[in-house]
């Protein structure tokens, strides 16, 4: 027995030494946005079937918590990518290069849009981006638009009289979501930040009100239900709910297009068409981000890139599009491309524009 | 005292009494009854996968490209896991170019889906007939899923398996045992029989009841900070999340450790004593085998834990995709809970019921780790 234990804890010692003296990086590793993480580890399997390259570990962080990551440093334990799916923002690029991560090449691999979809056996519903906003802000502009209220609607014929007497009641992603993000630009910042109601509360005291600059707070008195990262649990939900609405990525639409229906909104129904198109308000691009430094010390960063840049994953007829990916135009396709051949260095200029 | 109507009462209050008892065990047997049959139901079709029989062409286009190794009507039938290992094939028996011969190959997820008349398969119209036909003429059969037990994750639900995350599991609980179980044993041995009784001695023990209540998630914040970012441990190694659940096992072990130890009566301690036994030679002669069975139930209960916990992992990384089997400690690894959560959220169909025999895995090896446990104890037990 007592040798016994003295073996055992010899052998445990041994493995925490070995934890310490460990570095190398074997695998490529990637992290980022759940909204990417399908395409990208369907890349990293097929790089790995080709036998020639270990199979990339792909961890499903969420956008900002892939940045955070990727940005802490350059050394071999930190992630050889990140999938975001919105663009990094000029805060996050300041960290990456104040830590280290100097050069840094950004890629589009296509769309995906968000959708607003119901069970398929409730009547079809034709909403507005600004009657999503009224639904689910927090606050919102009286009747006669002078002064902010609590948000009281309830029906959505309180909000708009040409729309039914339905309960209002939608199931959508959590703050730490990338799709809550892309959610909220696209609907609340979007119209809240053209809104006097609102803007004009920051104007007269900017730092107070810093919030109300594009106003993008989501009501908590539980008409909207955040439902966690599963997407599969909103789409079981409105199954049985008839009455509510839920947000998410337009690839579980496509998936469960036997259960649930899309929403129109502005007058579009989303297609692969609509999106790739811009037609459909609620759609975003994909991003991945390479960290240059690591090229060539993490075997198969190069080819996975390119891979995932190829017309086998992301064309038209691309392998990524099977699973719900909207591909890119032809010519920004090439626009990216030819930007990963020159490993194109992200600049603090890229993020003035717009 | 008891008058005859007082004795009624309290029978009826007797018997009210152990409804309540057979009611509440009805209830949660229902409940356990639900949860199988359901987990159950839904698995077992996933130990089924459907083949498809083709004509496979080796020709030079294959190897740039594996869709044109078969005719454009089975394109999207057969599984792409299937075609990617044709231009291997070719390379490793040159002598096939040129050839064609039939071959059974693993359908997609889609077609077996359908020809399991699940809801939601999203097989196209235009393909239904074709695999009808198919089936028909024998050239569709089920065969036992061996891959399920054979390979590691895989993005088309059709090739997923869970042996990497099996081994990852294995590897994961062996580093547990290996750190937690002889730290834990011998904190026990040390505070129990050997350590005064003093505010430091007594500061420790509520310290440890107290981290045994302590969210497992914490662990995983604690490992984080410790492994990865202090020692330099890689990110979703098996090693990081051994060392994490070793952390989180460890009161439990020293908790039923102290029990077992506490439960061997003091008479022994003090007849080894009288006839001259030194401290070491009490607990290591007397004290510690009759106290072995506890200790073993008791670890294996605290491992069995460790082995179906998720949050603690999630921290250190190990929940990703990660198709390969782990061959050291230091590579990345993923445990069969993990496992199960990434399928749950895949949005295909097909995952659905991977998602259950997943489950059904992870069960079965939890209650053989009871099982053991029961069965070690019974067969070590002393009686007093």
């Amino acid at each position: 027995m007592k040798k016994q234990i003295i073996l055992a804890s010899a052998l445990a010692s041994i493995s925490f030494f070995a934890g310490a003296t460990a570095q190398a990086a074997e695998n490529i590793q990637i992290v980022g946005s759940s909204t990417v993480y399908p395409f990208s580890s369907y890349t990293a399997e097929a790089l790995g079937a080709t036998g020639k390259f270990k199979t990339p570990v792909v961890e499903s962080t969420g956008s900002g918590g892939g940045m955070k990551l990727f940005c802490a440093g350059a050394g071999m334990d930190t992630p050889d990518f990140t999938n975001a799916s919105r663009r990094m923002k000029a805060k996050e690029f300041t960290k990456c290069q104040k830590n280290g991560v100097k050069d840094i090449t950004e890629m589009v691999v296509g769309y995906d849009g968000i959708a607003i979809a119901q069970s398929k056996k409730s009547p079809s519903i034709s909403l507005s981006r600004k009657d999503l906003m009224l639904a689910v802000a927090a606050e919102v502009p009286s009747k006669d638009g002078s002064h902010l209220v609590k948000n009281n609607y309830h029906f959505w014929n309180e909000i708009n009289p040409k729309l039914p007497h339905r309960a209002i009641r939608v199931y959508g992603p959590p703050t730490s979501s990338g799709t809550r993000d892309a959610f909220e630009d696209m609907i609340l910042k979007h119209l809240t930040k053209h809104m006097d109601v609102y803007t004009k509360l920051y104007k007269a005291d900017k730092k107070k009100n810093k919030a109300y600059k594009k106003y993008h707070k989501v009501r908590q008195d539980g008409v909207y239900i955040p439902s966690g990262e599963n997407d599969n649990l909103i789409v079981q939900k409105l199954a049985r709910d008839k009455a509510a609405l839920g947000i998410f990525g337009y690839s579980y639409l496509e998936e469960n297009s036997d259960s649930i229906a899309p929403a129109i909104i502005d007058g579009v129904i989303p297609t692969p068409a609509t999106i790739a198109g811009h037609t459909y308000p609620l759609s975003r691009s994909l991003y991945f981000y390479i960290k240059k430094s690591h090229i060539g010390k993490v075997k198969g960063m190069m080819e996975y890139a390119n891979l995932f840049m190829s017309d086998q994953m992301i064309g038209e007829d691309g392998e990524c599009t099977e699973i719900g990916l909207i591909s890119l135009p032809k010519e920004e396709l090439a626009h990216y491309r030819a930007n990963l051949k020159s490993l194109k260095n992200l600049t603090a200029g890229d993020f003035k524009k717009k | 005292m008891s008058s005859p109507s007082n004795l009624k009462r309290r029978y009826r209050a007797d018997k009210r009494f152990k409804l309540y008892g057979i009611a509440a065990i009805a209830f949660s047997l229902c409940f356990l009854t639900f949860f199988f049959v359901d987990i159950i139901g839904k698995a077992i079709p996933a130990f089924e996968q459907a083949y498809i029989q083709v004509p496979v062409t080796y020709n030079e286009a294959l190897k740039s490209n594996y869709n044109k190794a078969i005719p454009k009507a089975y394109r999207r039938l057969v599984s792409k896991a299937f075609l990617r290992t044709l231009p291997q094939k070719l390379e490793a028996h040159p002598e096939l170019l040129g050839t064609t011969q039939p071959e059974w190959a693993l359908a997609n997820h889609r077609v077996d889906q359908f020809l399991k008349q699940h809801e939601g398969h999203g097989l196209k119209k235009k393909y239904r007939s074709k695999v009808e036909q198919l089936y028909q003429e024998d050239k569709i059969e089920f065969r036992f899923n061996a891959n399920f037990f054979s390979r590691g994750d895989s993005k088309m639900a059709e090739n997923a398996g869970v042996l990497a995350a099996v081994m990852g599991s294995v590897l994961v609980l062996l580093i547990t045992i290996l750190v937690a179980v002889p730290i834990g044993v011998m904190t026990a041995i040390y505070l129990e029989e050997f350590a005064p009784d003093n505010k430091f001695t007594q500061a420790i023990e509520v310290n440890i009841n107290n981290l045994a209540a302590i969210p497992s998630i914490l662990y995983g914040l604690l490992g984080l900070a410790i492994f990865i970012n202090v020692m330099g441990v890689p990110r979703s190694s098996a090693l990081a999340g051994g060392l994490t659940l070793a952390l989180m096992t460890l009161p439990v072990i020293i908790i039923s450790t102290r029990a077992a130890l506490r439960s061997v009566p003091q008479s022994i301690r003090d007849a080894a004593y009288g006839l001259g036994a030194s401290n070491l030679q009490v607990v290591m002669h007397h004290v510690l085998p009759l106290a072995f069975p506890g200790i073993l139930t008791g670890s294996i209960i605290g491992l069995a834990q460790a082995m179906g916990e998720t949050a603690p992992l999630l921290i250190v990384g190990m929940m990703a995709y990660i198709p390969e089997a782990p061959s050291s400690i230091l590579n990345a690894a993923t445990v069969l809970p993990a496992q199960v959560y990434t399928w749950s959220s895949e949005s295909m169909r097909a995952f659905e019921e991977r998602t259950a025999a997943g489950i059904l895995v992870l069960l079965v090896v939890l209650l053989s780790l009871n099982a053991l446990a029961v069965y070690l104890r019974k067969r070590f037990e002393v009686r007093w």
